[in-house]
């Protein structure tokens, strides 16, 4: 259904309390835009533009203070099971063995134990981490620990996945090599993606979209659609020429952002 | 890992040497530092007619129910200060003041309290081995990785799934660092428990023995007393093994 809208935001804006003071830092403000079916779509941006706030946002962790987030034509008002989330720490629990942890959200949801047991090992078969199913995570290196991470993610077999800097804490190589998994695997189950990333090749080798934010207070202020076959298949990607194109292209929008954000900033006071 | 083993033997083999003949050589009177061999022999006159094994029973215990019970109640406590960070800053100057107060100075009150009865003792144990777990406890409850409670949010966890989840078995390797501490502090508590009142335990025979100045007497009730601790951190060890087999092996249990 590659028309179906299934995740929306909605004139989005976030304040937070400044930690000193009284005053309302604002960290996102309206943004909206909206993501098909199957899409996978990359969010950029300056450090400290609200990307991680908009990603708690639609995950229902945190409530916008205006706007509202829509998960297949439903607003979002709390933590839903349609969505998951997978941060740069790959957040596993020492004390669960790999397939123990691939288990550990769709046990929350009350999948009965035998199901939950299918679902992990055929993840992880899917993953090549059978053989390590019965392995503790300190037992791993950096690069199957975020694996068995996405596995997780997978397993309660959500409609959005969205995904915060998933691949910045490990080595290039490593890298690449969890990007192609998860173009894949992304490509394969028709997934869609809200991907967050400082990482320009990683975001037009992976995405239909990205969108560009500005500095803080974040808007969307571009948006470009990346024209090139084979998404499930980054490596390739990197090859073809277009990908430096638009990386040259992105790091021109990132710091025009910068200039007339400067630019906006003297023109209120 | 042999070498060392080798080299603790060996201290040991040279220790009880100097312990034996060391008095002697150097002119120091029995009555100050009686040599191993009488205190062997103190050691089998007690176990026959001193009931030494009686008074080791009646210790341990008092040790494992002080232990159990202190245990128990500090990781209760913290881990209910720990989700309630209200009631925590509430409490906390009292909890402070309970902490710094020397709990040993307690014994006299309850044995005023509760007469000559093992239950002063227990109640001794119980008060000293609460804090070492209730501090660790509640630590480790607050600073659980906030992403780690997100993620268990995100997947609609309930209260009482993020608990026993993610907050009860993170808490589990600082628990157990409590537990070991305290497992030394409950023969402390007891043993003071016993020497300030009372007519049985090994706090007792020490003071009997002090009474009679019967020193190799003494020595013995001191060796139990450390046989004792010993056991009981070493069971604190083993289940820490079995519980905490997750981590990495240096990681848990110290090197034993």
């Amino acid at each position: 259904m590659p028309d179906v809208v299934r995740l929306e935001y909605r004139n989005v804006t976030m304040r937070f309390k400044e930690a000193h003071g009284r005053g309302l830092l604002t960290a996102v403000r309206g943004v909206s835009f909206s993501i098909r079916d199957g899409e996978v779509v990359s969010l950029i941006g300056p450090s400290g533009c609200g990307k991680s706030t908009l990603l708690n946002i639609g995950s229902g962790l945190a409530a916008p203070s205006e706007g509202l987030v829509l998960v297949d034509g439903e607003r979002v008002e709390g933590p839903n099971a349609q969505v998951a989330f997978m941060l740069q720490k790959d957040l596993l629990l020492p004390w669960r063995t790999v397939a123990g942890n691939v288990m550990f959200g769709v046990e929350i949801q009350g999948v009965p134990a035998a199901e939950c047991r299918r679902r992990a090992q055929s993840l992880l078969a899917n993953f090549n981490l059978g053989e390590f199913s019965r392995h503790y995570p300190h037992q791993l290196s950096g690069g199957m620990r975020q694996r068995v991470a996405l596995a997780r993610t997978l397993a309660v077999d959500p409609h959005v996945l969205l995904l915060d800097e998933p691949f910045s804490a490990v080595d290039a190589q490593t890298r690449m090599v969890l990007q192609r998994d998860l173009a894949q695997t992304l490509k394969k189950a028709g997934k869609t993606a809200l991907l967050i990333t400082h990482d320009l090749a990683e975001a037009v080798t992976l995405s239909d979209r990205v969108l560009v934010m500005s500095q803080r207070p974040g808007t969307i202020i571009d948006e470009i659609v990346i024209d090139m076959p084979q998404r499930d298949n980054p490596i390739a990607r990197r090859h073809d020429p277009k990908t430096n194109d638009y990386v040259a292209r992105l790091m021109d929008r990132l710091d025009i952002a910068h200039a007339s954000l400067e630019r906006q900033a003297g023109g209120a006071a | 890992m042999k070498n060392s083993a080798m080299v603790s033997v060996a201290l040991l083999v040279v220790s009880l040497a100097a312990w034996q003949w060391g008095p002697g050589l150097l002119h120091i009177p029995t009555f100050i530092v009686p040599p191993l061999s009488m205190v062997g022999g103190e050691f089998v006159h007690a176990w026959r007619f001193d009931h030494l094994m009686l008074h080791t029973g009646v210790t341990i215990v008092e040790v494992i129910a002080g232990f159990v019970l202190g245990s128990l109640l500090g990781a209760v406590v913290g881990y209910l200060l720990g989700m309630s960070p209200t009631a925590e800053v509430a409490l906390s100057p009292y909890i402070l003041a309970l902490q710094i107060a020397p709990k040993v100075a307690f014994a006299p009150l309850f044995i005023l309290w509760m007469g000559f009865t093992i239950y002063p003792k227990i109640l001794v144990a119980v008060l000293i081995v609460f804090f070492p777990v209730m501090v660790n406890v509640l630590t480790a409850v607050r600073t659980v990785d906030p992403d780690l409670i997100n993620l268990a949010r995100a997947f609609k966890a309930t209260r009482a799934q993020i608990f026993w989840k993610v907050e009860f078995p993170t808490s589990m390797p600082p628990m157990f660092a409590g537990l070991r501490i305290g497992a030394t502090l409950a023969v402390v508590g007891v043993v003071v428990g016993e020497l300030v009142g009372g007519n049985a335990g090994l706090g007792y025979l020490l003071t009997f023995g002090e009474g009679q100045a019967n020193t190799p007497l003494v020595f013995v009730s001191i060796v139990m007393l450390t046989v004792v601790g010993s056991i009981a951190y070493l069971g604190v060890i083993l289940i820490e093994r079995r519980v905490l087999h997750y981590l990495p092996a240096r990681a848990v249990g110290g090197n034993l």
